[in-house]
C-alpha cells in the first residue's frame, strides 16, 4: 500500500480554501468517546484492545461519510507513512507510536478523521480549512449522533463522557484553530497575546499541539476545559476570542508596514533569496522561512501567486513528505539537499518580491 | 529537593500558581523544565504539568480513595504514574479524589453538554415515572381512589409506551 495515492495531493490538500483563510489556517473540532464496558486502550490488555478496535472499526464505517472510508491498522502503517500522517495532521504523534490493537478510519474527502484506540477508544475530528469551528463542531456533532446509537457510549449523568484522561472528561470536546500569525510575531505583541488567551482558560500551542514548538509562526489555539460548559458555549467562546486575535494580527500587520517597513521588506527579501537560492537547507529554517513568504504574499508583493502555493511548499517540505518523494529513507543531510532543491525549481517561476521603492535611503519613521 | 517529574535531579524550577484558591506548587529539574517547556511561554501551560503531579498528590490526600478498581484492577499508583484512569468505572471508585481533581480543572464539576439520545429518552421517562409516582402515593394518601386510579393507568400507559419505543 502506498499512503501517497490514498491521500489527497499536496496541491489539492493546500488548494482547500474557507473564511479567513489569510490567517487562520483550519480548524478543527474532536470529541473523546469511550465503550461503556472496556478498559480505556492504555491500561487494556493486546488482545482486548484488537477485539475493540475492530467492533469500533466496522461500526464507524457503518456511518454514512465512512461508508467508502479509507481505514488500517497502524501495524500496516511503515514509520514513514505514519508520519506523513501526523504532517497531515490526521493523526497525533503519540497515535503514530501505536501498532497492532490501534487503527484510523480516514473519510474520503479527509474532513473527517477517527483515531481508535490512541488514548481513548475513539478520537474522531472534523477538520477545515480556515475559520469554520462552528461547521466542524456540527458535522463532528452529527457523524458522533449517527454512531451512538451503534456503539455503547461510557457515559454518566453527572460527568459526562468519560474519558481516560480527567482533563477531557464532560463534553470530551478540544476545539482548535491553526493561525499564522507573523504579525504578531514581527512586532513582539505575541506573548502578549499568549498570555491573554492563557488568561481565558485557553491554551496556546505550537504546530502539533501539546508540548510542541510553533515553527513557521504557526500557533495552535484550543479549549482546555471540557465540563461545566456545553459544546456550543466553548465553540462560541473560542470563536469569539480568534475573531480578536485575527484582528490584532491584522492590525500589527498594518503598522508594521506604516512604522518598519525596511524592516519587513527586508525579512521577505531575505527570505525569498534564501528560499529561492540554497542549496541546502533545514525543515525548520524553510517552515520559517515559508512564513515570511507567504506573509509577502498576503501584502501583495508576490503578485501572481496566493497563499495555496506556500502552504503546499510547507507540506511537501516537511521530512516525511520530502522521502515519500523519493520512495525511502534519506539522511538528514541529504534531505536538506533535496529539499532546497525543491525549493529552488519551485521559485524559479516566482518573481523576486514587488517592493515599493520609496528612494529613502534610510527611513526615519517620523 | 528533588525533581517532581524525574525524581532524580535536584530541582532548580519552582512554580507557584493559585488554582480555585488553592496553592499548587511543582518542583522541577532544569533538563524536565526544558522538556515540560516551562522556559518557553509558547508551549507551556501549567494545567498539564498539574495534571500528573498534583492530581495525583490530590488523590492520595483525598484519602479514601485506596484499593484498586473492582472492575479493572486500576490503582492509585498506576494514575500517578500515567495520569489516566483505567477504565469508565474508575470513575466511580475513585470518585472523592477524581472530584477535587475536577474542581481544579473545569469549570464546573457537572456535565451539562451534549447526551446520547438513547439516555436522554430514558431519563425522560424516568422521570416522568417518578412524578406520577409520587402523585399516585399523594392520592393514596388522601384517600382519594378515583384519582388514584388515573394515575395507576397513566403509569402503566407511560410503561407500555416507553417499552414499545426501545423495542422499535
Amino acid at each position: 500500500m502506498n499512503i501517497q495515492d490514498i491521500l489527497s495531493k499536496p496541491e489539492d490538500a493546500a488548494g482547500r480554501e474557507g473564511p479567513s483563510n489569510k490567517i487562520v489556517l483550519s480548524s478543527r473540532v474532536r470529541l473523546a468517546r469511550n465503550l461503556a464496558t472496556m478498559p480505556f486502550p492504555g491500561w487494556a490488555k493486546k488482545s482486548v484492545r484488537v477485539e475493540t478496535f475492530k467492533h469500533i472499526r466496522d461500526n464507524v464505517m457503518e456511518v454514512d461519510p465512512m461508508r467508502d472510508a479509507f481505514h488500517t491498522g497502524m501495524e500496516e502503517l511503515s514509520t514513514l507513512d505514519k508520519q506523513l500522517l501526523v504532517e497531515r495532521h490526521f493523526i497525533s504523534r503519540e497515535h503514530a507510536a501505536k501498532t497492532a490493537g490501534s487503527g484510523m478510519v480516514l473519510s474520503g474527502d479527509e474532513a473527517l478523521c477517527v483515531m481508535i484506540n490512541e488514548e481513548d477508544h475513539l478520537r474522531m475530528q472534523a477538520l477545515l480549512p480556515g475559520l469554520q469551528v462552528d461547521k466542524a463542531w456540527m458535522a463532528i456533532d452529527q457523524f458522533d449522533t449517527a454512531l451512538e446509537s451503534n456503539l455503547d457510549y461510557a457515559f454518566c449523568e453527572r460527568r459526562g463522557y468519560l474519558t481516560a484522561c480527567p482533563t477531557n472528561l464532560g463534553t470530551g470536546i478540544r476545539v482548535s484553530a491553526m493561525l499564522h500569525l507573523p504579525g504578531l510575531v514581527l512586532s513582539e505583541q505575541i506573548n502578549q497575546i499568549i498570555q491573554a488567551v492563557n488568561k481565558l482558560g485557553l491554551a496556546v500551542r505550537g504546530l502539533h499541539g501539546e508540548g510542541t514548538e510553533a515553527l513557521g509562526n504557526v500557533f495552535q489555539v484550543s479549549n482546555q476545559m471540557t465540563l461545566g460548559e456545553t459544546e456550543s458555549d466553548i465553540v462560541e467562546r473560542l470563536n469569539k476570542v480568534l475573531l480578536q486575535i485575527i484582528d490584532h494580527e491584522e492590525n500589527a500587520r498594518a503598522k508594521l508596514l506604516e512604522n518598519k517597513a525596511k524592516m519587513i521588506y527586508n525579512h521577505i527579501g531575505r527570505a525569498y533569496g534564501i528560499l529561492a537560492n540554497s542549496h541546502s537547507i533545514s525543515s525548520k529554517e524553510t517552515m520559517n522561512l515559508l512564513s515570511l513568504f507567504r506573509l509577502g504574499i498576503d501584502l501583495s508583493l508576490f503578485p501572481g501567486n496566493k497563499p495555496a502555493l506556500t502552504e503546499e511548499l510547507f507540506i511537501i517540505t516537511q521530512p516525511a513528505h520530502l522521502q515519500k518523494t523519493r520512495a525511502g529513507k534519506l539522511s538528514a543531510e541529504k534531505r536538506d539537499i533535496l529539499r532546497a532543491n525543491l525549493l529552488r525549481s519551485r521559485l524559479l517561476k516566482v518573481d523576486r518580491p514587488a517592493t515599493p521603492d520609496t528612494g529613502k535611503t534610510e527611513e526615519n519613521g517620523e | 529537593m528533588l525533581c517532581d517529574i524525574c525524581k532524580e535531579k535536584e530541582a532548580t524550577v519552582h512554580l507557584t500558581q493559585m488554582v480555585e484558591g488553592k496553592t499548587k506548587k511543582i518542583d522541577l529539574c532544569e533538563s524536565c523544565s526544558k522538556a515540560k517547556g516551562v522556559d518557553d511561554p509558547t508551549g507551556f501551560s501549567l494545567a498539564d504539568l498539574l495534571l500528573g503531579l498534583g492530581a495525583s498528590q490530590e488523590m492520595e490526600e483525598s484519602g479514601s480513595t485506596t484499593g484498586k478498581c473492582p472492575k479493572c484492577g486500576f490503582s492509585q499508583t498506576d494514575f500517578k504514574k500515567t495520569g489516566r484512569l483505567g477504565c469508565p468505572d474508575c470513575y466511580d471508585h475513585f470518585t472523592e479524589g477524581v472530584e477535587s481533581l475536577l474542581k481544579s480543572m473545569h469549570k464546573g464539576t457537572r456535565h451539562v453538554g451534549k447526551a446520547p439520545a438513547v439516555w436522554q429518552q430514558t431519563k425522560v421517562y424516568v422521570d416522568r415515572l417518578h412524578s406520577l409516582q409520587s402523585k399516585l402515593d399523594k392520592a393514596v394518601a388522601k384517600e382519594d381512589y378515583e384519582k388514584a386510579a388515573q394515575l395507576r393507568d397513566e403509569i402503566s400507559r407511560v410503561k407500555s409506551e416507553y417499552s414499545e419505543s426501545t423495542i422499535s
